[in-house]
């Protein structure tokens, strides 16, 4: 607050030298004498295409500057939001912030190891790690099922604690769909296998087809459904039309989207991937063993 | 005060943009699916269209007219970035739903089309109600097209239940295809048709005539 103000003074201090100042004088003579140029000079088509140049720069950067800390507060909201609703604790009139400053705590995780890291928790952007080659591993073409290229090898992931017992694990996935990168989280109970729930954020599928991911009913079927099978297999995935409860497997099957098949399939394929070895395989294992 | 009336209320039926001029066809069909969507976008619209040709007729006596189409596009594209910039700080949710399509509209025939057309030879005042009128034809054009897009296709209004939805218990089976981009061609044609029925002078000299042949002397004897 106090550096606004600061801000605030030196501007106006500023712009009552300016009115003293020589060389505004002077840049006051030349603009008449440009205005007074013909339209077509050389001269004024560069002039005005500069001083167009520097008020649209002057404008956009203060509405740019101006509004981030808005905009960065709305994107981390809207973070935590998706995180309350993927753990089960968002109802109407929840306090954002609260719920999840209490009942939520962010790590970080070393993929391959499934070890936690330290590491600056709050500033760690799993999606710009991705894209830097510091800190990514690109992934084969055998190993690429979900079709992402390279994901980072640090993951950011969010333990529901109540006291000391982890409730649940919140995982970051995400993986390509029919038209988009579709992210989402994944929650899983403390014992690594049962699903809790599943949301995606920021997905650019069909509306009224595979942009149902979501649909809070469709989403509602993930509920109890197991990731892995007696021998370890990821065996979590979507099937065509509606689910059989009364067959054998039906715990790893949820109905896939109506009219999405190709959605289908990618969040098919990125439950494989992120539940695999080459995803958090060796982190559920250690979170297992620890109890 | 007669001619600001006719400036702002002409465009919403007599010359409307989306359907007289068809221009801006591309976001009508982007972003019609949901009404909260398209009021934005509508907003965001009129906003850029009525600063950008007040901003442009500002200064449209000093335009160098081998640069004129860059500079009118650098004014245009720096309002939409700074409406951008203000969905995103205070309307975070619509503004990611709206995703690129607030960008385009630097590229929306209709902005360019009023600052070429009205803000290049009008004063400021005339030019900003010019812009507000074509930017209230836009959005009465896209607020319906929504209503029918949305109704139908979700059975909701506003996100507000009004044809209770089957798969909620209700009665109401969705009709997909209205979500989808093409439902919005079909509404616009039917719209165009209506107005051109009510307003017979709207529609076009036919480019040719074709030749009746069973009194023609044309044709192979």
């Amino acid at each position: 607050m106090s550096n606004e103000k600061k801000q605030c003074k030196t501007m106006s201090a500023l712009c009552e030298k300016l009115d003293k100042c020589e060389h505004y004088q002077k840049f006051a003579k030349y603009r008449d004498h440009i205005l007074s140029l013909g339209n077509d000079s050389l001269e004024k088509t560069i002039a005005i295409a500069l001083s167009l140049c520097f008020v649209c720069a002057i404008l956009v950067s203060m509405a740019a500057v101006a509004l981030r800390p808005l905009q960065v507060e709305n994107k981390a909201m809207d973070m935590k939001k998706n995180i309350l609703d993927v753990a089960g604790l968002l109802q109407d009139g929840t306090d954002i912030h609260e719920a999840f400053a209490e009942k939520i705590e962010a790590k970080l995780v070393d993929i391959a190891t499934g070890d936690y890291v330290e590491g600056n928790v709050e500033t760690y952007d799993q999606r710009k790690a991705a894209k830097d080659v510091a800190q990514n591993v690109v992934l084969t073409k055998e190993q690429d099922i979900a079709s992402i290229k390279r994901r980072a090898k640090i993951a950011k992931v969010y333990l529901v604690k109540n006291g000391n017992d982890v409730k649940s694990i919140i995982l970051p996935v995400h993986g390509y769909g029919l038209w988009s990168t579709m992210y989402g989280f994944l929650a899983l109970d403390a014992d690594g296998q049962t699903v809790q729930s599943i949301n995606f954020y920021d997905q650019g599928e069909t509306p009224g087809l595979g942009a149902e991911v979501v649909n809070p009913n469709w989403r509602a079927l993930w509920k109890n459904k197991k990731v892995y099978d007696e021998s370890g297999k990821v065996s979590l995935g979507l099937v065509k039309g509606l689910v059989d409860t009364n067959k054998a497997g039906s715990e790893y099957q949820v109905d896939g989207l109506a009219g999405a098949t190709l959605t289908s399939v990618g969040v098919t394929n990125l439950v494989k991937y992120w539940m695999s070895q080459e995803g958090f395989a060796a982190y559920l294992d250690k979170v297992r063993t620890k109890g | 005060m007669s001619d600001t009336k006719k400036v702002l209320t002409d465009p919403l039926v007599n010359n409307n943009p989306i359907t007289l001029q068809v221009l801006g066809i591309c976001s009508a069909l982007a972003v019609t699916s949901q009404m909260s969507t398209s009021l934005i976008m509508a907003v965001a619209l009129t906003a850029v269209t009525a600063c950008s040709s007040a901003a442009i007729s500002s200064i449209r006596n000093h335009i160098p007219s081998s640069i004129r189409i860059i500079v009118q596009m650098t004014i245009i594209a720096s309002l939409v970035i700074i409406v951008d910039q203000v969905l995103k700080a205070f309307v975070y949710d619509i503004s990611k739903q709206l995703s690129v399509f607030v960008g385009l509209i630097i590229t929306n025939c209709i902005v360019m089309g009023r600052a070429e057309a009205y803000a290049m030879k009008n004063p400021p005042m005339a030019s900003f109600m010019d812009g507000i009128g074509n930017g209230l034809g836009y959005s009465l054009i896209l607020v319906i097209v929504a209503f029918f897009r949305e109704l139908f296709g979700s059975g909701t209004l506003l996100g507000i239940e009004i044809f209770p939805l089957i798969k909620n218990g209700g009665w109401y089976e969705p009709n997909g295809m209205m979500l989808l981009p093409p439902s919005a061609f079909f509404i616009i044609g039917v719209i165009i048709w209506v107005f051109r029925q009510w307003k017979p002078d709207q529609n076009e000299a036919a480019d040719f005539k074709i030749m009746d042949i069973s009194h023609g002397e044309g044709g192979h004897h």
